[in-house]
């Protein structure tokens, strides 16, 4: 079974703004935000996935994107350490969180940044992490040397795609989807490298969070996509399950950022 | 920090930096940027689990692209490597350094204080370097100038100094910063010398002659006047002879009794330097002398019509001495020293003890040439450090002669 940590959307609103999406003049509505987030719950119980809840606060509007917390590998989870300080409140409800069930707790070093999931995605046994505008490439060298694994440092390049999650998504052992417009040369050769079967989105599917899917087996939860990644995607096995998210991309965010996976590395999701 | 004619940092990258393209990424962001680099360091890492380890020196032509490449480098995970900073003990008591004084040599040297590399002002060899805390700078001070309560460094940490070749490749002499050798084509190197001494003339910078008597012996008193009068010379430093003998041949034609035009010894000659010298006295100095239209030519009346300075040091062997001779050896080398100060090219003619002497006081970036007949002055110049000298094994009036037929 697969485990995840969410978080209602009881405060969620854009209150500041600390990405190109958010706008404080634009705010999410209420009532179809909750409506969204008990969709993507949903999804999650009728495919065998067990979610476990995290108590939302107030003035924590972002606190619904719980895949920014941190980074689980086996028993241990990082706990991030946010960039802005609008969300830096969120990390102690999260180390709590992890704590109360026994996770072995582990710090970066005070001066880097790293969001957790959001700038860090496995691909078999590599972690592929992101760094520039939420996440430091100095925290990568530590996080390196808790899970003892391979992280291949990408820079993001493009603002609106300022997490790893937003352009980049991991399907199975060989293919994942990236928008290349996220990246540099340097980004897409690493990607290559690694990755037998890359496949690029579109300028829309990726304004469109796209690459910020939940892939469960050969399940794929995501916001709106263009029919030809749908088909390309179905035409690889894939099931794919379309829901609307347009009240979190107000804050940059879609059904991915909204998940947090509490077992790593990801062939135990398999 | 300064390196000579360009700007430095070590940084150190610590990561997966190979399979994620990091190390390229930086090299090519370094000379994007127009820095340069050189790989002081890099372990890779034996398994795709195991990390490297880079330490790079980043070199840029100015501070501005230095700083922002370590910005940029900052980003792709590069640490500015930490670096220590020197120690400072206070002097005990004046004209004594601290135990375990850090003893200059005449290369271009920096101590790093307070976070940053600064360069050692007029460094020369043979000092100690004195922090003042009020300029935030840092100077090379001779012994008899320490103070006490005043900061000093110790030991070797936190300074770094500019290797012997880089501090003399900078020096338009490079070709001929070897041996002394009397077998040398030597038309060129004097052109070379000429060609220097008319950049340094249409600049900020001086030029220094350190003076033998034999310039007046060998008869090329004439030349080194052309050279003051064409402006080609900034400072004389010398002993008393040579004024003394500059002014005997100016008032009697003579030098130590010996004609200049005949090259014969003069009836009564050997008085002739004791009667300049005593002139001299009575007039009050050579500038007097000059002023009251005695003396009418000669080195020391083209300097001082000419304004060219000049410095006499005087010696246990002296004559008189003249007025203008310095006596006290301690107070000459402090104002040699300050003298020296904006030297580019400094042209040694005839004299070894003068020659080491201004030497020691010399920046090794300074172009020295040392011009003797006999080989053992240049080479004993070069074993007492100033290893920039270039030497000429020739006369000094061929030596002059064909200098001012290039100019």
């Amino acid at each position: 079974m697969i485990n995840i940590l969410m978080c209602r959307p009881a405060y969620y609103a854009v209150q500041y703004k600390i990405n190109p999406w958010m706008d404080t003049h634009i705010q999410p509505d209420a009532s179809l935000a909750h409506q969204q987030w008990d969709n993507l719950l949903d999804q999650f119980k009728n495919n065998d996935v067990q979610v476990h809840l995290i108590d939302p606060q107030p003035e924590l509007p972002d606190m619904v994107f719980t895949a920014n917390a941190g980074l689980v590998f086996n028993n241990t989870f990082i706990v991030s350490r946010f960039r802005y300080p609008q969300r830096q409140k969120e990390a102690d409800f999260f180390l709590n969180w992890f704590k109360e069930r026994d996770y072995e707790i582990r710090h970066l070093p005070e001066q880097y940044y790293f969001e957790g999931e959001g700038d860090a995605l496995f691909f078999k046994d590599t972690l592929i992490a992101g760094y520039r505008y939420r996440s430091d490439i100095h925290a990568h060298r530590f996080i390196s040397e808790i899970i003892e694994c391979e992280v291949l440092s990408v820079e993001l390049t493009h603002p609106s795609f300022y997490h790893l999650d937003t352009c980049f998504c991991p399907l199975d052992q060989d293919s994942a989807l990236y928008y290349p417009g996220a990246f540099d040369a340097y980004g897409v050769k690493v990607l290559e490298s690694v990755i037998p079967n890359l496949m690029a989105v579109s300028d829309e599917d990726a304004h469109n969070f796209c690459c910020n899917a939940v892939v469960l087996g050969k399940k794929i939860i995501l916001n709106q996509c263009s029919h030809s990644l749908k088909v390309m995607l179905e035409d690889m096995g894939f099931q794919i399950t379309q829901l609307a998210f347009n009240e979190f991309i107000k804050a940059g965010g879609s059904s991915k950022c909204m998940t947090l996976f509490l077992e790593n590395p990801r062939d135990s999701r398999h | 920090m300064t390196r000579g004619n360009h700007y430095d940092s070590i940084v150190r990258l610590h990561g997966h930096l190979i399979d994620s393209l990091t190390l390229a990424k930086v090299f090519d962001e370094i000379l994007d940027r127009g820095g340069d680099y050189e790989s002081e360091e890099i372990s890779i890492g034996r398994t795709k689990k195991d990390l490297s380890i880079a330490k790079i020196r980043v070199t840029a032509p100015d501070p501005e692209i230095l700083s922002s490449i370590l910005k940029r480098l900052h980003q792709l995970g590069a640490s500015v490597e930490h670096e220590e900073e020197i120690v400072l003990e206070k002097a005990k008591m004046d004209g004594v350094f601290p135990d375990g004084f850090y003893a200059t040599t005449n290369l271009p040297t920096e101590v790093f204080y307070q976070s940053e590399w600064r360069a050692v002002e007029n460094i020369g060899m043979d000092c100690g370097v004195e922090w003042d805390h009020e300029r935030l700078k840092a100077s090379s001070i001779k012994m008899n100038d320490v103070k006490k309560d005043h900061d000093y460094v110790v030991g070797i940490q936190g300074i770094r100094v500019q290797p012997q070749n880089e501090a003399i490749h900078s020096n338009k002499f490079r070709f001929m910063n070897s041996d002394v050798s009397t077998e040398k084509p030597k038309g060129i190197y004097i052109k070379q010398i000429a060609e220097q001494l008319r950049t340094i003339k249409n600049s900020d910078d001086e030029a220094i002659f350190v003076c033998g008597p034999a310039v007046v012996h060998t008869g090329a008193r004439d030349y080194l006047c052309q050279l003051i009068e064409g402006g080609y010379v900034h400072r004389i430093f010398a002993g008393n002879a040579l004024a003394v003998h500059d002014i005997e041949a100016a008032l009697y034609g003579t030098s130590l009794g010996v004609s200049l035009a005949e090259g014969l010894n003069t009836s009564g000659g050997h008085r002739n330097h004791l009667y300049a010298i005593n002139t001299i006295r009575s007039l009050g100095g050579i500038k007097k002398a000059v002023e009251q239209g005695i003396l009418k030519n000669g080195i020391m009346y083209s300097c001082i019509k000419h304004d060219c300075s000049f410095l006499l040091a005087g010696s246990i062997r002296d004559d008189g001495p003249l007025p203008e001779v310095i006596t006290d050896a301690v107070q000459a080398q402090s104002m040699m020293r300050e003298k020296v100060k904006k030297a580019k090219l400094v042209v040694m003619l005839s004299t070894m003890l003068h020659s080491i002497a201004v030497g020691n006081l010399l920046p090794a970036s300074v172009q020295t040439v040392c011009v003797d007949i006999s080989p053992s002055t240049v080479t004993k110049l070069m074993d007492r450090g100033s290893h920039q000298a270039m030497g000429l094994v020739m006369d000094v009036e061929a030596f002059l002669h064909e200098l001012c037929e290039y100019l």
